[in-house]
C-alpha cells in the first residue's frame, strides 16, 4: 500500500533557527503512529508540514501521494481530521452549533453529529452551551469530535489527551484501535509516554528537530537493550545472588529483591529464579519513559 | 463536488454574521448609525428647510459628511482582526485543515462583514428617511434617487475599508499592530489626505496642480470619490452642497466614481488573499 504521508529530508528553518533538520518518514494506512519528544523538538511543525499549514525550506512532503500546500490542498483535507494543540472555538457558537459548522465545510452530512458528540462524552446538555463557557477539557472532547467528522484516512492528533479525564483517555484510545482497524493513519504526539505503551504500533523520537528513533516499542526495546528488571519476593537477597551468579546484579531494599540484567540474558536469569523459593515474581520492562531517556543520553553522547 | 465547494465563502460569511448578531455588534452599529442620521436629519433640517433645495438633499449632504467619518471607522473595526485575530487566538490553524482555500477564507469573510455593515447602514439611514418622510417634508422622486445613491455607495465604501482592514490583518503579525495602523489608515484617508490636498492647493494658487492632477488625486482616496459621487450627484444636491463650481471642473461621472470605489474594494481584497496565502499559520 502507498503511504499515507511521505516526509523526504525536509529542513524548515525559523529565520536562522531550524526546527526540523532532514527528516524522512512515512506514515503507512491502519498505522498508529506516537510522535515524542521534549518541548520545541518539532513535533508540531513537523504536523502542521503534513498539514500544509506550512511549507517546508527543504525537502518534499507528500499527504495522500500530493502536495498538502499546493493548490488543490483544499480537496485533500476532505480526507483528513487534526487535532491542534492549542484548541481554540469561535467562543460565541454553542458546541452543537460548532460540529455543524465544520461538519458543513467538510461536506458531510450533520446527521451523525449528535452520535459524534455523545462518543467523546459530550452531554446534550453542554452542546447546547455555548463554547465559551467550557472547561478545557469539555473544549478536548469537541476538538476530537470535529476532528473524526467523516471519516478521515488521516488524523493528525497534537496532544489529544491533555486535559482529558482518565475515562475519557481510555475512550479515545479505543476510539484510536477502532480507526485503525478501519485502516486509519494516526499520527499523534504526546508527553503522556506511560499511556501511549500498548497503544501504538510505532513509535517516533524527536530530538531538537532531528528524529532520533524510529520503531516499534520492542525493537526500539531491542535497540537500546537497557536492563531488564525482575522482582522476586520470598527468598533472601544472598540466595538470589548466588542463584544467578554473573548474570544480574542484585540488590534489595529489605522486603523485594531486584535483579537487574540484559534483555538478553532474561531468559536465563528466570529460569534460574523460579528454581527458588519465592512468593512471587515479576518482570519490569524498560517503561517508554527509559527508552526517550536513553535515546536523549545516546544523542547528547554523540 | 462544486455544490458545496461553491457554498463555502456562504457558510464562513453566515458564522461571520450569527458571530455579529450574538455579540450584538449589528445591534450597537445600526443604533449608533440611526441615532446620528437622525439627530443629522432633524438639526440639519431646521434653519434651511426652504431655500430651494428639497429636505431630503439637504440630508444627502449631512449624511455623506457621517458616512465619511463614521463608516470606513466601522468597517475598519470590523475587519482589522479578521485574520491576524484568528490567526493569533489558534481558530484559523483548524479552520485550514479544513477543505477551505484561503481565497475563500478572505471573500466568506468579507460577504458576512459586508451583510452587518450593510444591515447597519441601511437600517440606520433608512430611519432617517422613514422619520423624515413621516414629518410630511419635501422629498421629490429625485431627491429620493440621490438618498437611495447615498446608501448603496455607503456600503460600498464601507466595503473599501474592510477589504483595507483585511489587507492590514494579512500583512500583520501582531493584533496592536494591525489596530494601530486601521486607525492610521483612517486619519489619512478621512482627515489628512484633504487637508494637504488643500494645502497643496493653496500654497499652489493654481500653477502647477491642474485640474487633471486634481482629478487624479481626489481618486487617490475612496473617501473623496465617495464624497464626490455624493455632493455632485445630483444638481439639486451639488448646489446646496456648494460644490456646482467643482462640480463643474471635475470631469468624473458617478460611473467612473463608483469604478473607482469598486477597484479600490477588488484590489485590496485580492492584495489581502494573496498575501494571507503565502502566510505561514
Ligand atoms: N512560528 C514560529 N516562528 C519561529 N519559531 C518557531 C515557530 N514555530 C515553532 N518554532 C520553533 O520551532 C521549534 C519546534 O517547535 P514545535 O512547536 O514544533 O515544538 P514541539 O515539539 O511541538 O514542542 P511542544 O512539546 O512544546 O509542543 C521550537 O524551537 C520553536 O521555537
Ligand atoms: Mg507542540
Amino acid at each position: 500500500m502507498s503511504p499515507s504521508v511521505t516526509i523526504d529530508h525536509v529542513s524548515k528553518l525559523y529565520g536562522a533557527r531550524a526546527a526540523l533538520t532532514e527528516v524522512s518518514l512515512h506514515l503507512a494506512p491502519g498505522q498508529c503512529v506516537a510522535l515524542v519528544g521534549h518541548n520545541g523538538a518539532g513535533k508540531s511543525t513537523l504536523i502542521k508540514l503534513m498539514l500544509g499549514l506550512i511549507r517546508p525550506s527543504r525537502g518534499g512532503v507528500r499527504l495522500l501521494g500530493e502536495d498538502p500546500a499546493g493548490a488543490h490542498a483544499a480537496r485533500l483535507r476532505r480526507a483528513v481530521g487534526y487535532l491542534p494543540e492549542n484548541l481554540a472555538f469561535h467562543p460565541s457558537l454553542t458546541g452543537k452549533e460548532t460540529l455543524d459548522f465544520y461538519a458543513r465545510l467538510k461536506g458531510v452530512s450533520r446527521a451523525g453529529n449528535a452520535g459524534l458528540l455523545a462518543r467523546v462524552g459530550l452531554e446534550a446538555e453542554a452542546a447546547r452551551r455555548r463554547v465559551g463557557t467550557y472547561s478545557k477539557g469539555m473544549r478536548q472532547r469537541l476538538g476530537l469530535a470535529q476532528a473524526l467528522l467523516g471519516q478521515p484516512r488521516v488524523l493528525f492528533l497534537d496532544e489529544p489527551t491533555t486535559g482529558l479525564d482518565p475515562a475519557l483517555r481510555q475512550v479515545f484510545y479505543e476510539i484510536v484501535q477502532e480507526l485503525r482497524r478501519a485502516g486509519v493513519t494516526v499520527l499523534l504526539s504526546s508527553h503522556a509516554l506511560t499511556e501511549l505503551e500498548g497503544q501504538t504500533d510505532r513509535i517516533i523520537v524527536m530530538n531538537r528537530g532531528v528524529k532520533i528513533a524510529d520503531g516499534t516499542l520492542a525493537g526500539l526495546r531491542h535497540l537500546a537493550d537497557l536492563p531488564v528488571r525482575i522482582r522476586a519476593l520470598g527468598a533472601p537477597a544472598a540466595m538470589v545472588a548466588d542463584a544467578l551468579g554473573t548474570l544480574g546484579q542484585v540488590s534489595t531494599d529489605g522486603h523485594t529483591v531486584e535483579c537487574r540484567c540484559a534483555g538478553g540474558d532474561k531468559v536465563a536469569v528466570l529460569r534460574r529464579l523460579t528454581s527458588l523459593p519465592l512468593a512471587d515474581l515479576s518482570v519490569v520492562e524498560p517503561s517508554l519513559d527509559e527508552l526517550y531517556a536513553h535515546f536523549l543520553r545516546q544523542e547528547q553522547a554523540a | 463536488m462544486s455544490g458545496t465547494h461553491t457554498s463555502i465563502p456562504l457558510i464562513l460569511a453566515g458564522k461571520e454574521i450569527r458571530d455579529g448578531l450574538r455579540n450584538r455588534w449589528v445591534v450597537a452599529a445600526t443604533l449608533l448609525m440611526a441615532t446620528l442620521a437622525l439627530s443629522l436629519t432633524f438639526l440639519g433640517s431646521v434653519p434651511t428647510g426652504t431655500v430651494g433645495a428639497g429636505a431630503l438633499d439637504v440630508v444627502v449632504v449631512s449624511l455623506s459628511s457621517l458616512t465619511i467619518f463614521l463608516v470606513p471607522l466601522i468597517a475598519l473595526l470590523l475587519s482589522f482582526d479578521a485574520i491576524v485575530g484568528e490567526v493569533d487566538r489558534g481558530t484559523m490553524s483548524l479552520l485550514l485543515s479544513y477543505p477551505v482555500s484561503r481565497g475563500q477564507v478572505v471573500l466568506g469573510k468579507f460577504l458576512g462583514h459586508l451583510s452587518l455593515l450593510g444591515f447597519a447602514t441601511l437600517v440606520g439611514y433608512g430611519a432617517a428617511g422613514a422619520a423624515l418622510a413621516l414629518t410630511g417634508a419635501d422629498t421629490g422622486p429625485e431627491g429620493w434617487r440621490a438618498f437611495a445613491g447615498l446608501i448603496g455607495s455607503s456600503i460600498l465604501l464601507g466595503a473599501v475599508f474592510i477589504a483595507l482592514g483585511y489587507l492590514v490583518s494579512a500583512v500583520v503579525r501582531d493584533r496592536g499592530a494591525a489596530g494601530g495602523i486601521a486607525i492610521g489608515l483612517w486619519l489619512v484617508f478621512v482627515l489628512v489626505f484633504d487637508m494637504a490636498l488643500l494645502g497643496i492647493l493653496v500654497a499652489d494658487q493654481g500653477k502647477t496642480v491642474t485640474v487633471g492632477l486634481l482629478n487624479w488625486l481626489m481618486l487617490a482616496n475612496p473617501a473623496d470619490a465617495f464624497r464626490l459621487f455624493n455632493l455632485t450627484g445630483t444638481d439639486q444636491v451639488s448646489q446646496f452642497a456648494g460644490m456646482a463650481g467643482i462640480a463643474g471642473q471635475i470631469h468624473l461621472g458617478p460611473v467612473t466614481l463608483l469604478a473607482v470605489l469598486a477597484g479600490w474594494t477588488v484590489l485590496p481584497l485580492a492584495a489581502a488573499a494573496l498575501i494571507f496565502s503565502r502566510r505561514q499559520i
